[in-house]
């Protein structure tokens, strides 16, 4: 039995690209995984290697899958990864591996558990993209930015930005991922990737009189009201609600959270 | 902005438009283009949900509610004695663009009661719309009421602002709207739908050879039936439901369940339990009829004119024509397997796009997320095993129910007690 080899790479995509690119080269094959550095542990029988992100590399594993299977698929892989989901790494490997051999082993092969499931995580991920369009509530501050925090579970801000830019487009705005401690910026022109840091009471909202615009607390003050007031009391249905609106996404959202201090 | 009375109307103003059931803000496209504001592709989002678990899409409000009707199943209705208010035009438009900045809604719904007269009214609603895109550059999503016994000159005008139009027959039937609305009459409703279909008609057409043709409703029109309000039949919604769709290219005919709201003796009395489960039956059948294919003689007809309360539509019509099963997953067409209990059309995509690698056996099916417990009866795969007792359907109800739960259960239990003589059924 020969020893398995364990790649670590930095937690980021050109990272992820240059380890497989390292397989590739060095023909590893089966008995090899993937992991990011901060989770791998060195243990008696796995060699652990680290694999330097190599932006040269991921480009040429990234160009290559785009060409040889299409920017679809391309898209799932890259939106999978998005999941920082502790195995997805071996996953994608695989997925990337059946990919390269034969392109069409991959397109609609749901009986592959490698294809449902990337499948699957690919469609999580599009809920929860889906879900921070639709969850994101922005506060006027008085500088005439709109500001949003949210926490979503996978990694899904990156895809969020177009939906954002088109639509807003005539205002200055940013969503941060708390989670993740970066935001995105839109300055009416392009769209940024930020890192920040703010205070606890800035992100919880605690102290937000101080620095929201002076209308700001009435709009909420309505749309809580008007949600309120479109519920039918005799169909009341409690456990349909948490469905839809999970609790832990309630601190962001300015109808269920609780009421601020005018 | 006085705030106070802003919220107050809001309040009341919001609530009598909550028995409008339609919230989509899906099928439009309108794109951002010169720093505008908003952006509609398409894809409709649900912003929050509402308690009773109903999406919060869209700003739904009415313009106002003095109304010179008096239709009985109404809130707003004249003699009604409820708090009244009306929004100016302005105001409505600042709410909306003020809720979108902020990333609360998709766009404004705009109701409202009747009040002078159904042009002056109608002219009112376009008033809202025709500021919001011309003068705030707003691309979201706006969906208006057609006013019964509006112009077709405002129809028409109507369509250009907006992405919906919608008029609401109400009452499935000619007799019931007699009797609980007689100030109003089928044709008012029937005249601005028609006319709003033939402009979205001439407008497709049209479009071919004009490429900057203005947009006129391009998210279609749709309508809403009250169920369980007059006493009809499923057959006789079902029926009046395929007939707008088909006659007039509806988007979407809408289920209400009646929310009892006054104690006139023609309707169902307050505290009367809403039908919610024949509601959920009713839209069951709506997409077997838009998306599976199935024609509605099919489903209801002389002999079947309800729909079974304790299984599905689709699983009842299989019980019935037991002959045409069972399905080979692996060999039958698109039309078969959409119709085999408990396999939805993104699983039928599924198995048609994966049996193209391999024949699939019960473990491949089973982890696409099929609802087994249904599907078992009616379908085969590359596996010996399968259910090879010959079953009458009754016997095949009784299983399914046994297996499964419902929060409605206690709906009908009543009536499964009519199988405990030939099966060991726990209620």
């Amino acid at each position: 039995m020969t020893a398995k080899t364990i790649l670590t790479y930095d937690g980021s995509f050109e990272g992820f690209l240059s380890c497989i690119f390292i397989i590739y080269e060095e023909k590893l094959k089966n008995r090899v995984s993937i992991k990011r550095s901060d989770q791998a542990q060195d243990s008696f029988f796995d060699n652990l290697e680290n694999v330097p992100t190599n932006e040269t590399n991921a480009s040429r594993v990234w160009e290559g899958l785009i060409s040889k299977c299409g920017t679809r698929i391309g898209q799932l892989v890259f939106k999978a990864f998005l999941s920082e989901l502790p195995t997805i790494e071996n996953t994608l490997m695989v997925y990337i591996q059946l990919a390269f051999k034969n392109p069409s082993k991959v397109k609609g092969n749901y009986s592959h558990p490698a294809v449902l499931q990337v499948s699957k995580i690919v469609k999580s991920i599009g809920r929860e993209k889906h879900r921070m369009d639709a969850f994101v509530r922005f506060k006027l501050l008085k500088d005439g930015l709109y500001f949003a925090t949210v926490a979503p579970d996978f990694n899904v801000l990156p895809l969020n930005a177009k939906h954002f830019k088109d639509r807003y487009a005539d205002q200055r705005w940013m969503i941060y991922d708390v989670k993740r401690g970066y935001g995105i910026y839109y300055n009416i022109d392009t769209v940024e990737t930020v890192s920040l840091s703010f205070s606890e009471t800035m992100l919880n909202g605690t102290d937000e009189h101080l620095y929201v615009a002076t209308e700001e607390l009435q709009y909420q003050e309505l749309w809580r009201s008007y949600f309120n007031s479109v519920t039918i009391k005799s169909r009341k249905n409690s456990k349909l609600h948490v469905q839809h609106v999970p609790k832990r996404y309630w601190k962001y959202l300015s109808e269920k959270a609780p009421r601020p201090k005018i | 902005m006085n705030f106070n009375r802003i919220k107050e109307k809001l309040e009341i103003l919001a609530d009598a438009a909550k028995y409008d059931v339609s919230c989509a803000s899906s099928g439009s496209k309108r794109s951002n283009k010169g720093k505008g504001l908003g952006n509609s592709s398409g894809m409709g989002i649900c912003h929050s949900y509402t308690e009773d678990g109903r999406c919060v899409s869209l700003l739904k409000i009415l313009l106002t509610n003095h109304c010179i009707f008096d239709c009985a199943y109404c809130v707003t209705r004249r003699s009604n004695d409820i708090k009244r208010a009306a929004f100016k035009v302005q105001e409505v438009v600042d709410l909306t663009i003020n809720f979108y900045r902020r990333n609360y809604i998709e766009g404004l719904f705009l109701s409202s009661g009747i009040f002078k007269n159904a042009d002056y009214t109608m002219e009112r609603l376009i008033q809202v719309a025709k500021k919001l895109r011309e003068e705030e550059n707003f691309n979201g999503y706006i969906h208006l009421k057609s006013i019964p016994g509006a112009s077709d000159e405002l129809m028409y005008e109507a369509g250009l602002y907006a992405d919906r139009l919608s008029v609401n027959i109400e009452i499935p039937s000619e007799k019931g709207l007699k009797l609980l609305a007689p100030e109003k009459n089928r044709e008012d409703f029937i005249q601005p739908m028609k006319k709003v279909k033939d402009e979205i008609v001439r407008y497709r057409s049209e479009k071919k050879v004009i490429k900057n043709l203005p947009k006129y409703a391009p998210a279609g029109q749709s309508t809403q039936m009250i169920i369980g309000a007059s006493g009809e039949t499923d057959a006789e919604i079902m029926y009046t439901s395929a007939f707008f769709y088909k006659k007039y290219n509806m988007k979407r005919v809408y289920y209400s369940g009646y929310v009892p709201i006054s104690h006139d003796p023609r309707l169902p009395s307050i505290g009367t339990e809403v039908p919610m489960l024949r509601e959920n039956r009713l839209y069951q059948t709506d997409w077997l009829l838009r998306f599976y294919g199935f024609d509605i003689q099919e489903l209801l007809n002389k002999q079947y004119p309800n729909l079974d309360s304790d299984i599905d539509p689709k699983l009842s019509w299989a019980l019935r024509n037991l002959e045409q099963f069972p399905v080979d997953i692996n060999m039958a067409d698109k039309r078969m397997l959409a119709r085999i209990p408990g396999i939805g059309l993104r699983s039928v995509q599924k198995i048609m796009a994966a049996r193209k690698h391999r024949r699939l056996t019960w473990d491949h099916i089973r982890k696409m997320g099929i609802a087994m417990n249904r599907a078992k009866y009616f379908m085969t795969c590359a596996s010996r095993n399968y259910e090879i007792k010959d079953r009458t359907a009754a016997q095949i109800k009784g299983l399914i129910l046994q297996e499964s739960s419902s929060k409605y259960r206690k709906t009908y239990n009543g009536q499964l007690t009519l199988f405990q003589n030939t099966l060991p059924v726990s209620a």
